[in-house]
């Protein structure tokens, strides 16, 4: 049953109802072993050959020609290839066709080693192949490339920066305006305006960005790589490969974090299928971790100007979104920060704006929250002042604007618990002990604050397919071309299996991450956990439908000639709803019966084109419940505790509590484990991230796990999660929100926060380094 | 990466003999810092001489003082009783600094030998006086937040080397003895080791070729027992200083006897601070005489676009490092 190089699981805790308890990672033994085979790791394939980049110093210019005389001396090279000699693709997305075809899986549409011309540092100009990593780095580092650099544009900020409205491409994806926001906020009693600098950040999951190609015959391929996306990888791949779908198979066992940097397929993962088939044996290319800095994009570097007009008592009239950021010579991407701004709060009045300046970077991409990260900084910085500036505690201030329905579409909430979130953190946090006074709290050198902000993530629609099949020895395959960044897919589908089916998690064994799978949804937009899982689950209602129709034609069975209806499964037994004495194991079915196996398939949705059971009911009080006319999001409350010190200018968070109403949570522990990991993404790009290019060059200065900080163990004080319990009926099967992105989103604002209740000043240019907080200090003085 | 070879040396005459035959050898102890260069193509030398069998060991108590040998790790220096009592500073300062892997692998000599984390001497991409003199300095008008504001020139401002040992050392007046390939020792004083960049940034040290550094010697005084090492960074672990004050203090009836000041993170090398030490020598042991001393030791500072913070920051870590001492 295990015909792929799959894991072996356990540490598996037997019991029934697992689901929602905290089942230890299915694959955690097989990780800790080192038995997980990771995308760079197969190398069993024969004569694995291994590829490494050789990338552009400069940032714009031209590619005048290259010296190989030296490379080539190094034993082992098997090619050497620039956009002089590397066989073409069927199809890039540089083309408005084939950006047609590839549509999303692909994030930048540029294509290295297609001409001579140098777009941004970091862009791949050649790529050697060798038969061992040793000889392929020394070949690349004795290639020369001769270049013509010319002044690239290093920013939005760059006085060479030409600033342009977007009229396509995400940046464009303005949420739709209400009201006259500029009227509303001119005539408001109370009028606020903040202004935020986030820095470039860049996702660094431990696994670099990794890709071994194995061409199996002269048009088939086999991809191992660092996806979270096996179907767009997939796509993407054999678009510009110019292979039938059938042809080419990607497959990705394990990652090791992703964060939406392997969400869409960038241009390393087929440069190595191109040279693999160019030389004829399978290719490894791992990206090195500077080059992780210009490989798979980054959170553009950006300002957002928020303009919030209230009544006197703090109630909402307006609110004005501004952002400006950075993209690529290519593309028109911006993450959409007003989406956030636009639903958090009850407002007759909003309008948002986004300008763009194109730079020599890559394309930027989609990081852990996207648009709502850093779109929450500026409407929760702004609600805490606004709370200050009225008078009221930051939590009446966001009970009095609570949304009682979506503000932008007017739409009932499928479910909101934001504010038992407020309740229930502040409780956990000790809110009601806070001085209302800011900069009133010191202990020694340090003045201590207390922040909280809200967060909020949309359901994004999504659907995909599972198969499970169902033994008569009482196990079950499943399977869905799902991914497990490492936050727990292979845990809590094995868990919804388990129970949807009435057996012991130990004899499920659920297999993810192969296009020969059925398709399903991305690990990326929270949409992974809540289609997969609702798919499993359909699937394994599908093979007790079938297995009911074989119990009711059984004249053995206890239910024989019963109505299909009037049979349920329940806990693995067939039995007669109306008399459950009447039943029997399907085990005992399936044997009786001679039969060794049923496979069920079933397609699961989520989101609004998920139909609730009661819209299939087809009455109008249905049709008016179904998930079409519900607004569906999940919801946060994140509250923090900082010491400034007032001299050295650091920031430490020294308490924290999460609080997260995201649906029926799967597993209590790798759940807690994903609200932890989103908090710390937050702290980090509240304190600490951020990647510089050189104001001239516009290369990176500090790319590298040393000087690119991210938070360390002692950043991070104990942390306390807890979730707020939800039956949600209208978003999918399984009633999942999802939490990799709500658990982000807020988090950099409540640090601000605190750090605002600490000092007295706000600081809004991320990150909040000690030369910012000196520098706010001294105003004090 | 380059390919290179590696030779296993068991006596400081082999290793001497094996750099003699082949130009462009180095020495490798703990590589912490040898390798990160070699991966990102910034040193190719052909050949790596392991000198970690060298017999440069032990931390012992000499009549005035303390010797320790360089090729003991950081670890087993910063967490050595002796070390601790009579030098708290060098010892915060060693396990204040990287993380505990390297730690546990980088030795005492190579500490004192860590190149720079500009990272535009870190990216051959970038030029870089210091790698290639003559080609430029981009930090002059670039990203210089993190750079020196003491000591640099106009071919350099980094902060040449970035760690913390050498800067408690040079607070304490260490020693180091260096033998060349001869066999022949020599004293130089940890203030003497240490070259400004001037027009030469690429000179680092008075290291001359195949020298190796075999120990390090710190006297014992009243300054150094009662002194700390205060490290101020942009994350608790795992970071380079922004600014780093070791300090020590000898004080009786609440006036300084004498007063040791040295400073990392704003010099383009580990920086001593004669000025600070006199206005503390004699002075009564309060804020006042502490923030004049800070005054006095960033009085020539020569900020650039992005980091002018390190003046206020630099005074502020040596005021709180000077009343930790004091108050202690």
């Amino acid at each position: 049953m295990n015909p792929t190089n799959n894991p072996t699981f356990a540490d598996q805790q037997s019991s029934s109802d697992v689901v929602g308890k905290p089942l230890v990672r299915v694959d955690g033994r097989a990780k800790v072993m080192g038995a997980a085979v990771y995308s760079a790791e197969h190398n069993q394939l024969p004569d694995l050959a291994h590829a490494v980049i050789k990338t552009s110093d400069v940032a714009k210019g031209r590619i005048t020609g290259f010296d190989d005389s030296a490379a080539k001396r190094i034993p082992g090279v098997l090619g050497i290839f620039t956009h002089l000699n590397l066989p073409p693709l069927a199809q890039t997305p540089s083309t408005s066709e084939g950006k047609k075809k590839i549509a999303l899986a692909m994030q930048m549409s540029f294509t290295p080693l297609t001409s001579d011309q140098i777009f941004y540092a970091g862009q791949p100009v050649a790529i050697v192949v060798a038969d061992t990593l040793e000889h392929a780095q020394h070949a690349a580092a004795l290639l020369k490339v001769s270049v013509v650099a010319e002044t690239p544009v290093v920013s939005y900020r760059d006085t060479q920066a030409k600033l342009f409205t977007p009229t396509e491409g995400a940046a464009a994806q303005v949420p739709a305006k209400r009201g006259d926001a500029q009227a509303a906020f001119s005539n408001a009693p109370v009028q606020l305006t903040l202004t935020c600098q986030h820095a470039t950040n860049h996702h660094n999951p431990m696994e670099p960005g990794a890709t071994i190609a194995h061409w199996e015959a002269a048009d088939r391929v086999t991809v191992y790589d660092t996806t979270q996306a096996i179907a767009s990888t997939h796509k993407a791949l054999y678009v510009m490969l110019g292979l039938p779908p059938d042809n080419v198979r990607v497959v990705t066992k394990f990652l090791g974090g992703g964060f939406g940097s392997k969400l869409t397929m960038w241009p390393h993962t087929v440069l190595t299928a191109q040279v693999a088939k160019a030389v004829g044996r399978p290719v490894k290319l791992v990206l090195t971790r500077p080059q992780m800095f210009t490989s798979m994009g980054h959170r553009e570097d950006q300002q957002q100007t928020l303009r919030l007009g209230a009544t006197k008592e703090g109630k909402l009239l307006a609110l004005l979104h501004e952002k400006i950021s950075t993209t690529s010579p290519w593309d028109n991407y911006a993450e959409m920060n007003s989406k956030i701004v636009h639903m958090l709060y009850a407002c007759p009045n909003f309008d948002a704006s986004v300008k763009l300046a194109r730079a020599n970077v890559m394309t930027s991409t989609y990081m852990r929250g996207p648009g709502e990260a850093p779109g929450s900084f500026a409407i929760e910085c702004a609600m805490d002042d606004l709370a200050y500036q009225v008078g009221l505690d930051p939590i009446a201030i966001r009970l009095l604007n609570h949304a009682d329905k979506d503000p932008g579409t007017g739409k009932p909430w499928s479910s909101k618990s934001l504010k038992q979130c407020y309740e229930r953190g502040a409780e956990l946090f000790g809110w009601g002990k806070r001085n209302p006074k800011n900069g009133a709290t010191r202990q020694g050198n340090k003045l201590v604050g207390w922040g909280m902000a809200s967060g909020s993530y949309p359901v994004h629609d999504a659907q995909g397919n599972a198969r499970v099949r169902l033994y008569a020895d009482g196990h079950a395959l499943v399977q869905a071309a799902a991914t497990d960044l490492g936050t727990g897919t292979y845990t809590i589908i094995t868990q919804v299996a388990a129970d949807s089916l009435g057996i012991a998690p130990e004899n499920v064994y659920f297999e993810l991450g192969d296009s020969a799978l059925p398709t399903t949804a991305m690990s990326g937009g929270s949409r992974a956990a809540g289609t997969v899982s609702s798919s499993v689950f359909l699937a394994a209602q599908d093979v007790w439908q079938k297995l009911i129709k074989l119990a009711i034609a059984d004249q053995h069975s206890p239910v024989y000639k019963a109505k299909p209806a009037d049979v349920e499964a329940v806990k693995g037994r067939l039995q007669l709803k109306a008399d459950s004495t009447k039943g029997e194991a399907f085990i005992t079915l399936m044997q009786r019966i001679g039969l060794d196996d049923l496979e069920g398939v079933a397609t699961g949705h989520y989101g609004s084109s998920y139909e609730s059971p009661e819209a299939t009911l087809n009455t109008p009080q249905a049709k008016k419940d179904d998930a079409a006319s519900h607004s569906m999001h999940s919801f946060s409350a994140h509250f923090c505790e900082v010491e400034v010190d007032t001299e050295l200018g650091t920031v430490h968070v020294t308490r924290w509590v999460s609080v997260v109403a995201a649906g029926r949570i799967l597993n209590s522990m790798t759940a807690r484990s994903q609200v932890i990991g989103g908090s710390i993404f937050g702290i980090g790009a509240a304190l600490m991230e951020g990647t510089v290019r050189d104001p001239h060059l516009a290369r990176y200065t500090n790319a590298s796990l040393a000087d690119y900080h991210v938070c360390v163990h002692a950043d991070i004080p104990e942390m306390t999660v807890a979730f707020i319990d939800e039956e949600d009926r209208y978003i999918n099967a399984m009633g999942v929100k999802g939490l990799g992105e709500v658990s982000i989103v807020g988090t950099s604002a409540a640090v601000s926060n605190a750090i605002f209740h600490a000092i007295g000043h706000r600081l809004t240019s991320l990150p909040i380094t000690p030369d910012k907080v000196l520098k706010a200090l001294r105003k004090t003085q | 990466m380059n390919d290179f070879h590696y030779a296993k040396a068991s006596t400081a005459k082999e290793a001497a003999d094996l750099m003699n035959d082949q130009p462009g050898a180095v020495y490798l102890a703990g590589a912490t810092t040898l390798l990160d260069l070699m991966k990102a193509n910034l040193a190719a030398p052909p050949l790596l001489i392991d000198i970690n069998t060298l017999p440069f060991k032990g931390i012992e108590q000499t009549k005035d003082g303390l010797r320790i040998g360089t090729m003991e790790r950081m670890s087993t220096v910063g967490e050595n009783p002796l070390v601790v009592q009579e030098f708290p500073a060098v010892s915060q300062s060693l396990l204040l600094a990287a993380s505990a892997q390297l730690r546990n692998m980088a030795s005492i000599g190579g500490n004192l030998l860590q190149r720079t984390r500009c990272g535009y001497f870190r990216d051959a991409a970038f030029p870089c006086n210091k790698r290639q003199p003559g080609s430029g300095c981009p930090a002059l008008t670039g990203d210089n937040h993190n750079m020196a504001i003491l000591g640099t020139s106009e071919r350099c401002i980094t902060t040449s080397y970035p760690g913390d040992l050498a800067v408690a050392l040079l607070a304490f007046d260490a020693v180091l003895i260096l033998q060349n390939q001869k066999g022949k020792q020599r004293q130089v004083p940890i203030n003497e080791f240490y070259l400004l960049p001037g027009d030469t940034p690429h000179r680092e040290n008075v290291l001359e070729a195949g020298e190796l550094i075999v120990a390090v010697l710190i006297p014992t005084a009243t300054h150094a027992q009662h002194s700390t090492y205060l490290k101020v960074r942009e994350r608790t672990s795992y970071a380079y200083a922004l600014a780093s004050a070791a300090v020590g203090l000898d004080v009786q009836n609440g006036i300084i006897r004498s007063a040791r000041v040295a400073l990392g993170g704003v010099g383009a090398q580990p920086w001593r601070s004669p000025a600070a030490e006199k206005v503390l020598t004699g002075a009564p042991a309060n804020r006042a005489t502490f923030q004049d001393a800070a005054s006095a030791a960033l009085q020539n500072a020569k900020p650039r676009s992005e980091n002018a913070f390190k003046i206020e920051l630099a005074q502020n870590t040596l005021v709180r490092a000077l009343e930790t001492v004091a108050n202690a």
